[in-house]
């Protein structure tokens, strides 16, 4: 199957009558200054370049293919340092239909605090944390599109397994994740063919989708593996690990089947948003719901400024069990569009959970500098208990407190892209 | 008594009437203004937008902008944004119609998100221009409330001038008045009225030309902001009609496969 998308790649090379192709492409620099030390005593700043870069071509009036390649060098973190072809993607059009084959990016939902919905692509776990940046996944979608109606079918060849940060990578759990040993249900491990369709419906103000996957699940389990001659014990109570011993977590992914929901209505200058899913086949089934409102003030206190309040309310039936952090949380968020030349914005929200003193803070803003040049800043705080060891995580259970991996992590960082 | 009571009435009665007339009139010019600007099918042009500072600096934007007009369905744009580079690939596709509220769709290439926003920002900027969103969407004579003020000179020709009251609350103007040259009922100027009703900003459109001998369409258009001192240049080119287009071309699949 990865040969027939490797062939995909170098199609527009000789198809017949095509017009020269369309490059576009970026190269940034990422500089971030973590508040404190690793929990795992890694270094206090990183830096980071990442390229990426785009091919469009258009091959005839209803024939178009349409390429991105990205790659990211990371000083820090072997496993952030990695490549990835976003899309690759030949896609034909006719009326009302549309066929698309080969690796593509696909985005369902419209919360802000969790993509709840949204399980075609793989996440790009360790480039974002907010599960926008997505890993290509191979696949043949077939679409459907009259007036309101919207379906699309999806049959998906191959899966690709989540990324998690390496031995010496920050925004990583105590354990280290063994992506070398990931294990499937599926006989045919990720090769499984996994299948999903969306049926759409979107008139005046009211844009509502409803979901059914089917396949591998794409948050993989992850399981202990431990080896108990490893542990030095005093009485019945581990007290230390044999030499450099660490124990690992072996993602698992599990075949389940999940239905969602995403629907958002506009009223005035309100927006009412909702995401549900109800996920069966792992260890136990289970609802998420991300429910919340928008409103925005346009020209904002006599300026040209337009302000966003958000709010959202985030839960999981399987509280304390739930392998996110939004259990049972509440996201407040600003959006600001300065509407100035430089199209500057900022995006600051906080999720707190609001049983336990937990808190996730972000702060997201851009500007550009210059026709060729932007400026991206984030920063993120994350407020929990200490980050446990390695050897804490094995005598006590903490489940109330999702973040405290992170509470070392808080981090400020810029980015500043050239596009050519 | 009687007689007193018919000689104060009948000058205004005729006042009423003649009010009345006027507006018809006034609405006759502007139905037949918005008339020529549609049954043009389907377009397709280069947009140069340049935002120039008081002090004279400038930036510039480019966009590629499909029209298509679905008679009583209304019309559809969609814009796809070339430069700056940041934006490139970034598209809006706006759905107008003369009888209810717009409805438009952004669609955000680096995350493949689709996001429908609420077109109630009609009165915002338009990629910080000094065009607002309700000023660049084809207008619809339905969406305002006309009074003929005058006729008079404008450059070579004679234009009605018209005073329009938006119909929409949330409308960033109090009115605004339109010239309309009388030989071929082409906009050729409009005052902007804020809601505190002082003059915002002045729209001039220059270097009409009729193409395909059929469709009038104005080169360049100017907004400059009175009161900020501000300016946006449009420079429109490259336009074709009746290319082919159909409502699959402005369907949300078209959108995201725009490039």
């Amino acid at each position: 199957m990865s040969r027939f998308f490797t062939a995909l790649l170098f199609l527009p090379l000789w198809m017949p009558n095509a017009q020269a192709f369309e490059l576009k492409s970026q190269a940034g620099l990422e500089l971030t200054a973590f508040f404190d030390d690793g929990a795992q005593q890694q270094a206090q700043t990183n830096s980071s370049i990442h390229l990426q870069t785009e091919i469009h071509q258009t091959l005839t009036k209803n024939q178009q293919f349409d390429a991105r390649f990205f790659a990211r060098w990371d000083k820090q973190d072997t496993h952030r340092t990695h490549a990835d072809v976003r899309e690759a993607l030949w896609l034909h059009n006719q009326g009302a239909w549309q066929w698309r084959v080969g690796i593509g990016q696909v985005f369902w939902g419209v919360t802000e605090g969790a993509h709840l919905v949204d399980i075609i692509n793989q996440t790009d776990a360790i480039e974002s944390l907010d599960g926008d940046v997505k890993l290509g996944q191979p696949m043949v979608n077939m679409s459907w599109e009259h007036d309101v109606h919207l379906v699309d079918i999806y049959f998906l060849p191959f899966a690709r397994e989540r990324v998690f940060a390496s031995q010496k990578g920050r925004l990583r759990l105590p354990w280290l994740v063994d992506t070398d040993n990931a294990s499937y249900e599926s006989g045919a491990k990720k090769h499984h063919l996994d299948a999903a369709v969306r049926y759409q419906f979107n008139d005046k103000g009211l844009r509502a989708g409803f979901s059914i996957f089917s396949g591998t699940a794409r948050e993989p389990e992850l399981i202990p593996d431990i080896d108990p001659s490893q542990i030095i014990f005093t009485g019945f109570v581990p007290t230390a690990f044999m030499g450099d011993y660490q124990p690992t977590l072996r993602p698992y992914y599990p075949l389940i089947q999940q239905a969602g929901l995403d629907a958002q209505y506009i009223v005035g200058d309100w927006l009412w948003k909702i995401e549900a899913i109800h996920r069966q086949g792992l260890a136990q089934d289970y609802t998420a719901t991300d429910i919340g409102v928008e409103y925005t003030q346009v020209g904002a206190f006599g300026s040209s400024t337009d302000i966003g309040w958000l709010a959202e309310y985030l839960s999981d039936s399987r509280g304390s069990q739930a392998t996110t952090a939004f259990e049972h949380d509440l996201l407040l968020g600003w959006r600001v569009a300065f509407n100035d030349t430089a199209s500057s914005e900022l995006l600051a929200g906080v999720v707190s959970d609001i049983h336990h003193h937990e808190q996730a803070w972000r702060l997201k803003g851009s500007t550009r500098l210059n026709e060729r040049l932007k400026l991206a800043i984030e920063a993120r705080v994350f407020i929990s208990q200490k980050p446990p060891s390695a050897l804490q995580l094995l005598t006590t259970s903490n489940n109330d407190n999702k973040l405290t991996a992170l509470a070392n992590d808080s981090f400020v960082r810029t980015d500043i892209i050239w596009f050519f | 008594m009687i007689t007193w009571k018919k000689i104060t009435l009948l000058p205004f009665l005729c006042l009423n009437l003649q009010t009345i007339a006027v507006a018809g009139a006034a609405e006759d010019i502007a139905m037949e203004a918005d008339k020529r600007l549609h049954g043009y099918g389907d377009s397709i042009a280069t947009l140069k937008m340049t935002l120039i500072s008081p002090s004279n600096e400038s930036a510039e934007r480019t966009l590629r902008v499909k029209n298509l007009d679905v008679g009583k369905d209304g019309d559809r744009s969609l814009m796809i944004f070339d430069t700056p580079r940041d934006v490139s690939g970034t598209a809006l596709l706006s759905h107008t119609r003369a009888d209810s509220d717009d409805l438009q769709w952004l669609y955000l290439p680096a995350i493949s998100r689709v996001k429908q926003i609420s077109a109630r920002n009609k009165s915002g900027p338009f990629m910080a221009s000094e065009f607002a969103f309700e000023d660049i969407v084809t207008p619809y004579w339905q969406k305002f409330s006309y009074k003929l003020l005058r006729e008079e000179k404008c450059e070579a020709l004679t234009c009605f001038v018209l005073e329009r009251t938006p119909t929409d609350s949330n409308s960033g103007y109090t009115k605004q008045l339109v010239w309309i040259d009388k030989q071929d009922y082409l906009q050729r100027r409009i005052e902007f009225y804020d809601r505190k009703n002082s003059l915002l900003k002045i729209y001039t459109a220059t270097g009409f030309k009729k193409l395909q001998n059929a469709y009038w369409r104005p080169a360049q258009m100017l907004m400059v902001n009175q009161q900020t001192h501000k300016q946006t240049r449009l420079d429109w080119s490259d336009y074709q009609f009746k290319t082919g287009l159909n409502k699959d071309d402005f369907s949300e699949n078209a959108l995201k496969r725009v490039k």
